[in-house]
């Protein structure tokens, strides 16, 4: 196992009088797969964006990379190495499929204004590097024969897909997914759990993934935390997990999700 | 489109070009329907700068007069105060130069106002801005150097229809290519959604700001260009209705759609010359406008291409 990239330091985070996370610790090391997983309104998503900048906890730590986050706009966060996609999809919507994927791209580029009004030779092929990675990506997601379309014409499984896709062109060492196989059928499930191995063996980079559904992350996962009402009820393997009594009260208590 | 603009720079070149034959013949025009075309010319800065900020950016800005009138009264303080020290001859080389400072004046007024405010969203922003046009324009209507609240008369008319049209053509050089780029790409992100953008590494307020400082930058230019056609420039002309009717030639020519908003700035400044009714009733028809906009085509009246996303922030 890598050095530790993402640590959570006991944080917590309170809405008025709503503890939504409280007291969470959770590691994650470099190249590692590490589940997130609990019932519906557990704080998963509360967690990913207290890593991302989107809120800043109210107590506790989190570092990434060996540097607190704190105080930091998500938008330095992913230039220093996470990207995320949102439990309910935030693709660009009057964008095609190749272009938002393109705007993923400049964070990481020196040419802006005046490459875009010069339209010199550096700026043509600064953009055709650029076409050339998006047009990799789409292709091993197998998105290319849409480049053109509305990102929002895509089926709905190709939303999702196209989300990751997006968080991987900024080139993150940590990807956080939140629910990504949410509204799927049981197959296409198992497709994308297939799709997230493999991303992580190509791409060599460490994801947090967060589910409600406990049986999807079992078969990939190395690492397992769950959380139930804000709190971290359980860490381990997956059959450790599966066997934990907190963990199975908790989702008979929650049954029907 | 995109094909045409595998070169900009040529189209650039061409529309200079043709600029420059267009004022050699201008001599033999009407002077009435020379003046409508210079009128079209700045219109068209007008509405293709605040594009950048309220269609690609998605920042609703109401103060784009306020912008204008920075670069109006500047330009014109420059020019009067050359002709008044040096001769009438200086103007030929002088004018350009005071238009420039007058659009960089506005450009600081745009990050000036940009900056604190852009980190508000939607009816808040529209708000500040329509404030801070009000404002500027109580600010020249108290400042005597400004002429008070009558004004600045007696500019020289400098104004012609190959600066006007070579400024024209530059402006909308300058957003197409900045948009039409992978950095650009930015600017539409945050219009479509902010918290995504900056997940992706985008900085949105730095986008918010480069918009309102460009857009402010040629608002101000075509606000030199107006002063030096009009030769008299008072507070009233820069009123929130100004502002207004550049907002409505923006959604009307379809929120960030280049072409379209070009087409509503000759419309909308050619409907009240030639219809009185329009010149009369002007400001009830722009609200009912973009009213039946906002309910039946919110992907504007000039754009008949795919379908964009009703605008919802
Ligand atoms: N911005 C917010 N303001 C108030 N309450 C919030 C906010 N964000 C999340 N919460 C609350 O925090 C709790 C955890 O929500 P969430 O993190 O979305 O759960 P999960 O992703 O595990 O389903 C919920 O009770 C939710 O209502
Ligand atoms: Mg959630």
């Amino acid at each position: 196992m890598g050095a530790s990239l993402l640590e959570l330091e006991n944080i917590t985070i309170r809405f008025g009088g709503l503890v939504a996370v409280s007291d969470v610790s959770l590691c994650v090391s470099e190249g590692e797969l590490v589940g997130l997983i609990g019932p519906n309104g557990a704080g998963k998503t509360t967690v990913f964006n207290m890593i991302t900048g989107v809120y800043q906890p109210t107590d506790g730590k989190i570092m990434f990379a060996g540097k607190p986050t704190t105080r930091k706009k998500p938008h330095v966060l992913t230039k220093s190495g996470m990207a995320r996609t949102f439990q309910n999809i935030r693709l660009f919507g009057s964008m095609s499929v190749f272009d938002n994927v393109r705007a993923a791209t400049q964070l990481h580029r020196a040419h802006g204004i005046r490459q875009a009004l010069w339209r010199g030779r550096s700026h043509h092929a600064g953009e055709k590097e650029v076409e050339d990675r998006v047009m990799e990506l789409l292709e091993v997601f197998s998105l290319q024969d849409f480049r053109d379309e509305p990102a929002t014409s895509l089926p709905y499984g190709g939303q999702r897909r196209l989300e990751i896709v997006r968080a991987l062109a900024t080139q993150p060492k940590l990807l956080l997914l939140d629910e990504p196989a949410a509204g799927m059928n049981p197959s296409e499930k198992e497709e994308l759990m297939v799709l997230i191995e493999f991303i992580r063996k190509r791409f060599g980079m460490a994801i947090l993934l967060v589910e409600h559904d406990m049986k999807v992350v079992m078969g990939i996962c190395e690492r397992i935390a769950v959380l139930e009402y804000g709190i971290k009820i359980a860490e381990g393997t997956p059959k450790e997990i599966q066997s934990h009594p907190k963990v199975i009260e908790a989702y008979l208590g929650a049954s029907g999700d | 489109m995109s094909r045409i603009l595998k070169d900009p720079r040529l189209l650039l070149l061409i529309a200079i070009v043709a600029a420059v034959i267009t004022g050699l013949g201008a001599d033999q025009m009407n002077l009435y329907y020379r003046g409508v075309i210079i009128d079209i010319g700045i219109a068209i800065i007008l509405a293709v700068s605040l594009n950048l900020i309220n269609g690609h950016t998605g920042q609703f800005s109401l103060g784009h007069a306020g912008f204008m009138s920075v670069g109006a009264y500047v330009a014109a303080m420059i020019t009067l105060a050359a002709q008044k020290s040096m001769g009438a001859e200086v103007l030929a080389w002088m004018f350009l130069p005071a238009l420039l400072v007058g659009g960089l004046v506005a450009a600081l007024a745009g990050l000036l106002v940009g900056i604190p405010s852009l980190r508000l969203r939607g009816d808040y922003l529209a708000i500040v801005t329509l404030g801070f046009g009000e404002i500027i324009r109580v600010i020249f209507q108290n400042v005597e150097a400004a002429g008070g609240a009558s004004g600045l008369s007696g500019i020289p008319r400098m104004t012609g229809l190959t600066w006007t049209f070579i400024l024209a053509a530059i402006a909308v050089y300058v957003v197409g290519c900045l948009v039409n780029s992978t950095y650009g790409r930015g600017f539409i992100a945050v219009h479509d959604d902010e918290v995504a953008a900056s997940s992706m590494g985008l900085n949105p307020t730095r986008y918010k700001v480069t918009a309102f400082v460009i857009g402010a930058f040629f608002a101000g230019i075509a606000g030199g260009l107006f002063a030096h056609h009009k030769t008299t420039i008072n507070p009233q002309v820069f009123d929130f209705m100004k502002s207004f009717e550049v907002v409505v030639m923006v959604i009307l020519g379809g929120m960030g759609r280049t072409g379209g908003v070009i087409l509503a700035a000759i419309i909308l400044t050619l409907a009240p010359e030639f219809l009185r009714a329009v010149a009369e009733y002007r400001m009830i028809i722009y609200a009912l406008l973009i009213i039946f906009l906002m309910i039946a085509r919110p992907q504007g009246l000039f754009h008949f291409g795919r379908k964009r996303k009703p605008l919802t922030h």
